[in-house]
């Protein structure tokens, strides 16, 4: 796998973000720079190391199961960029 | 060629936890849009999630109860896509070290046992419900966050039939460990399936097909009952099935497809960093043990077993907890136990069941509302349990007749009054005096010359209408046998 | 000048009743009044809102509330705008946000609200904490106050920048990769990031959640004791805080730093170490050696690979938080004909460059066929960096270095090379990973310009006492952090 072979169109589609055809060409340049760049990872031998996924250790973290007051109505609909009868509004979702 | 399908079924249910997996909004249905969401559930920028440890502890017994390993470490995993009922647009779930694995269910299926292997059961979140209008979409995040079990079987069944039995099973276990409410009306059980077809004998599996939107076990009946015929004559005419999904239209009755494998998701799951991994202790794991309980099956089977029932009736006491557990320990103090069985299902819950309809009707004529209504359960009988034993007792002795006997029930029933009681102050007790008897048979030949002249011109059933006459003219004191015999010798002597 | 004071100063005179909190707070916003137009530390700020909660803190002392129950009794802190704080606007740096009012308060400003202090501002920031000059704000750059014509560092460049122009008289930001160790140093004030779980993150929007910290922007290392005081411990809400006791930091303050080991690296000797900077650190090192301390040679061996691992781990988790950002619940939309065109526009209009960039780096690493190679890789690094500071922590007490490897730079320099722009955190990002604790405070000035200098000591998790003991006694026999900066005196 080429470190340079990201296709930016295809990502920036996953990340669901939308780019001009010169943001493209920007973006894979710089993402080819640091891919490139951290391509020096591959120099270390990680055989048998333990992936870090938190800094510290700790399990078994939970919460009772406590019933607990929800914001107000209409505190949660505060924000919303469109509203009605309730409920966020949203171009018709069609799957 | 011979075709076969290939079924594995992923099954999503809502926990009755009190309240959500993240937050401390209520787990509850039926509020109003919007106002059961706090900053956690609706996504706001900053919020953290905090899993609800009774939601850990209910899919750990749903791993008891579906035979799985509880591995020592499991963890959350971020599933990202956007969709608009998605808070967050990734979904907090456990993908590669799920709290359960390596299960199987047992359910009866056309006369036999059938065992279908269970890959896992893990933990993971609901999404908002969308409502669909004209031009636009409305979400109501209530149901986001709430806990959701994803139950995968492995690909094991093989009939549309054996999926309906084996998702009746599946509910019927998880209403037993209490961990769900099930109610598919609520949408508190939700279905994915997947089939594929190959050529009876071989091994290969053939292109997976997954199919959504299922809202009910015989929509996914249905739904399999269209597809495997679809995809068989897809292969028999020489087509070539590819690695899809479709959505099952209720209405039509037809699988449609959504997308192909090309346009498949990337889900890149990864770590949830915002939570620490679970490794339940011996401690924790043996106080979720202490909550296991006797499967359905098996309850149905040892029913059968020790007290002797009839297949229905201990399907019955399977389907009705409530009724098998009033049953069981009189049972166990009966010589008779099918009798009580049968008082117990023909009698006591044809009776309450009659009583709770009229109060159905009285109250919501009422305006009382459906949730509200005042029903009488097994709790509320006006008599104890051990009644309704002295009530077989009695007929068992042959102390009163079975129709006197449904007399006593109804008059227990409304009053409370002990079977002795009853047959005492209503002179129920059963006459098995010869002389009197006698006396009656005479009266009944004397005034049913029709019957009589019939009985001796050889048909046998015209002795039920004589002896008919005599439990009349006893009030059903009469002992049945004893006035049949007496009756015979003297028509035939 | 009130507002050029610190918080031990003030509380005492607080106390004695010889000032107000609202003179206090009023001398703040007259400085802000004065200096912002240059420094633009703030994005927004209400002067009501401020001096309604300075009223409020001067009843109290009036009804005899002491500092001992109230020990931020008010005091002005200004707040990084990633911070949620109910009833005022959170943008993190971006226009995605759009008139985004938060309805609820981050734990930190929870905690700082009960012990009374005046919580005001939002701070400028590179947009979504992801940058290290503050130059990817949507609200505009901010400027060094010792050099307007430079960065402040970042991403919380308006927290350093509002301190070292006495525009609060303390502010909060965020460190993921260095964001508030690097620009206290640029802009010559202290900059304390604590132990991964010592400060809730709720209420802190996240960039990268396995890295993020809260941590408190002051004049002095007593400043900074007193704020992370107040604002530590154990949060139900946050599952990845510990329930680690908080000790009195204040009283560790002793000057006992007599036979205390520290570290001295020897792979933080770089190539692009400023000759000036390697200068201060080298004075600073020998005033600790003076001091009483033991000084160490140590290796952190796989510190080379720090920065690599950084921007696969960081950019991964941020491409996941920052998909909440859609433009539904809140924010602002661009309409689309449907979801996903509603999803690309507004995701594409709302983010800047700086941002896009990272969470595509970020969804590329976790994509189908990359994870391995790219994400579980790092993460084993990561495993292998943090071992390497938890090894050297059982020779040392801490560990000294620069915090950036030059002095602020000018405006624009680095905007136009991400990489470079990114290996300006090469001495702060390995203390994210590892989880420990990390200060900056001020250990001399370039020459011409007069540009502050900062010196990082790591710290083992927990190890906050130590570290703000170890800065006290330095600070305490050095003169740096004195001086004020004179463009905007
Ligand atoms: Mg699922
Ligand atoms: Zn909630």
């Amino acid at each position: 796998m080429a470190a340079t072979d990201i296709d930016v169109k295809y990502v920036a589609h996953l990340a669901r973000i939308g780019l001009t055809p010169d943001e493209e060409v920007k973006m894979s340049a710089h993402l080819a720079g640091i891919l490139g760049y951290i391509e020096k990872l591959k120099e270390l031998d990680v055989t048998g190391v333990e992936p870090t996924a938190h800094a510290v250790p700790m399990v078994n973290v939970l919460r009772p199961d406590v019933v607990r007051p929800s914001l107000a109505h209409e505190a949660a609909m505060s924000n919303a960029p469109a509203k009605a009868n309730g409920l966020f509004l949203v171009p018709k979702i069609v799957e | 060629m011979e075709y076969e399908a290939v079924i594995g079924l992923e099954t999503h249910v809502q926990l009755n936890t009190k309240s959500k997996m993240w937050c401390g909004c209520a787990n509850a249905y039926g509020a109003a849009p919007n106002t059961q969401v706090c900053p956690v559930c609706l996504g706001l920028p900053g919020v953290l999630p905090v899993p609800n440890e009774e939601a850990l502890r209910k899919t750990t017994l749903t791993g008891y109860l579906l035979n799985c390993e509880i591995p020592r470490f499991a963890k959350f995993d971020r599933k990202n896509y956007f969709y608009p009922d998605a808070p967050k647009n990734y979904q907090l779930t456990q993908y590669d070290k799920p709290t359960t694995a390596n299960g199987f269910v047992e359910f009866e299926f056309q006369g036999g046992l059938a065992r279908v292997r269970i890959t896992r059961a893990h933990l993971e979140e609901d999404v908002g419900k969308s409502f669909h209008f004209d031009r636009n979409s409305g979400v109501d995040f209530n149901r986001a966050g709430v806990p959701l079990m994803e139950i995968v079987s492995e690909p094991d069944i093989t009939s549309a039939d054996m999926a309906y039995e084996y998702l009746n099973a599946l509910k019927d276990i998880l209403l037993y460990g209490g961990v769900s409410d099930c109610d598919m009306e609520k949408g508190m059980v939700r279905c994915d399936v997947n089939v594929s077809v190959r050529p009876v004998g071989t091994q290969e599996l053939g292109a997976k097909i997954e199919i959504k939107n299922m809202n009910s076990f015989s929509g996914v009946r249905r739904a399999l009952e269209y597809e495997i015929p679809r995809q068989i004559a897809v292969v028999k005419a020489g087509g070539k099935l590819i690695q899809s999904t479709r959505r099952w239209d209720d209405t039509t009755g037809i699988t449609e497809e959504m997308r192909t494998k090309e346009h498949a998701h990337d889900y890149r799951y990864f770590p949830e960093p915002d939570m620490m991994p679970l490794a339940p202790t011996d401690e924790w794991l043996a106080e979720v043990r202490k909550l296991v309980v006797e499967l359905p099956l098996a309850r149905k089977q040892r029913f059968i077993r020790e007290y002797s029932l009839p297949a229905p009736d201990a399907e019955t006491f399977k389907n009705d907890v409530a009724l098998g557990n009033y049953f069981e320990p009189l049972a166990k103090q009966s010589s008779n136990p099918k009798a009580v069985a049968n008082w117990v299902i023909n009698n006591l819950r044809a009776k309450l069941t009659e009583l709770n309809e009229r109060e159905k009707t009285e109250q919501s004529e009422l305006g009382i509302e459906p949730a509200d209504l005042q029903l009488t359960t097994l709790a509320d009988l006006k008599f104890p349990p051990a009644a309704l034993l002295e009530l077989v007792g009695l007929v068992e002795a042959k102390t009163i007749s079975n129709a006197a006997a449904q007399q006593v029930f109804a008059e227990m029933f409304a009053t409370g009054k002990t079977p002795a009681a009853i047959v005492q102050e209503k002179g129920l007790a059963q006459v098995s005096d010869t002389g009197a008897i006698e006396k009656l048979c005479d009266e009944a030949i004397a005034a049913s010359p029709g019957p009589v002249a019939d009985y001796r011109a050889g048909k046998a059933a015209a002795l039920n209408a004589l002896k008919g006459y005599v439990m009349k003219l006893s009030k059903g004191k009469a002992n049945p046998a004893l006035a049949g015999e007496i009756l015979e010798r003297k028509l035939k002597g | 000048m009130l507002n050029q004071l610190t918080i031990s100063e003030l509380t005492s005179r607080l106390a004695r009743r010889d000032i107000s909190a609202r003179e206090l707070t009023q001398a703040c916003l007259d400085q802000i009044a004065r200096v912002d137009g240059t420094v633009h530390a703030f994005i927004s700020h209400d002067p009501a809102d401020a001096l309604a909660q300075a009223d409020a803190a001067d009843h109290e002392l009036a009804a005899g509330v002491t500092f001992a129950q109230k020990p931020l009794l008010g005091i002005p802190i200004a707040i990084k705008d990633v911070l949620a704080v109910k009833g005022h606007p959170l943008n993190c740096g971006s226009k995605i946000l759009g008139k985004f009012i938060s309805p609820y308060d981050a734990t930190v400003i929870e905690k700082m609200k009960a012990a009374g202090a005046v919580v005001f501002g939002r701070l400028n920031m590179d947009e979504f904490a992801m940058g290290s000059s503050t130059e990817t704000s949507a609200f505009g750059i901010t400027r060094n106050p010792w050099d307007p014509s430079r960065i402040p560092g970042g991403s919380s460049g308006g927290s350093a920048a509002a301190v070292a122009a006495d525009e609060a008289i303390a502010t909060l930001g965020t460190d993921t990769g260095g964001s508030i160790r690097q620009p206290a140093a640029l802009c010559g004030c202290v900059g304390l990031k604590p132990t991964y779980g010592r400060v809730s993150r709720y209420g802190l929007t996240a960039f990268a959640s396995s890295l993020d910290q809260i941590g408190p922007f002051t004049k002095n290392i007593e400043d900074a004791a007193r704020l992370l005081g107040v604002i530590s411990g154990h949060d139900p809400k946050d599952s990845t805080s510990v329930a680690e006791p908080v000790p009195d930091y204040v009283a560790a303050l002793d000057g006992q730093i007599r036979g205390l080991k520290l570290g001295l690296p020897k792979e933080y000797l770089i190539g692009g170490l400023d000759p000036e900077v390697k200068a201060a650190v080298d004075a600073a090192v020998k005033q600790y050696a003076a001091l009483g301390a033991e000084i160490v040679d140590i290796s952190l061996p796989h510190t080379d690979y720090a920065v690599a691992t950084y921007y696969i781990v960081a950019t991964a988790e941020a491409s996941a938080n920052l998909a909440r950002f859609d433009g539904i619940r809140y924010g602002q939309r661009v309409d689309g004909a449907d979801p996903i065109e509603l999803y690309t526009r507004t995701r594409g209009a709302g983010f800047g460059a700086e941002v896009k960039r990272r969470i595509i780096l970020g969804t590329y690493v976790l994509s189908s066929g990359y994870y391995d190679a790219y994400y579980l890789r790092a993460q084993k690094v990561r495993t292998l960096i943090r071992n390497d500071f938890l090894n050297a922590f059982k020779q040392v007490d801490a560990i000294i270095t620069p915090t950036a490897p030059t002095a602020a730079f000018k405006i624009g320099e680095k905007s136009g090379d991400p990489l470079q722009m990114y290996l300006s955190d090469i001495f702060t990002i390995s203390c994210n990973l590892a989880g420990i604790s990390g200060i900056s405070l001020p250990c001399g000035f370039t020459r011409s310009p007069k540009l502050p200098i900062g010196l990082q000591l790591l710290g083992q998790p927990f190890g906050e006492a130590t570290l703000l003991k170890l800065a006290h006694a330095y600070e305490q026999s050095t003169p740096w952090h004195r001086e004020k900066p004179a463009p905007i005196a």
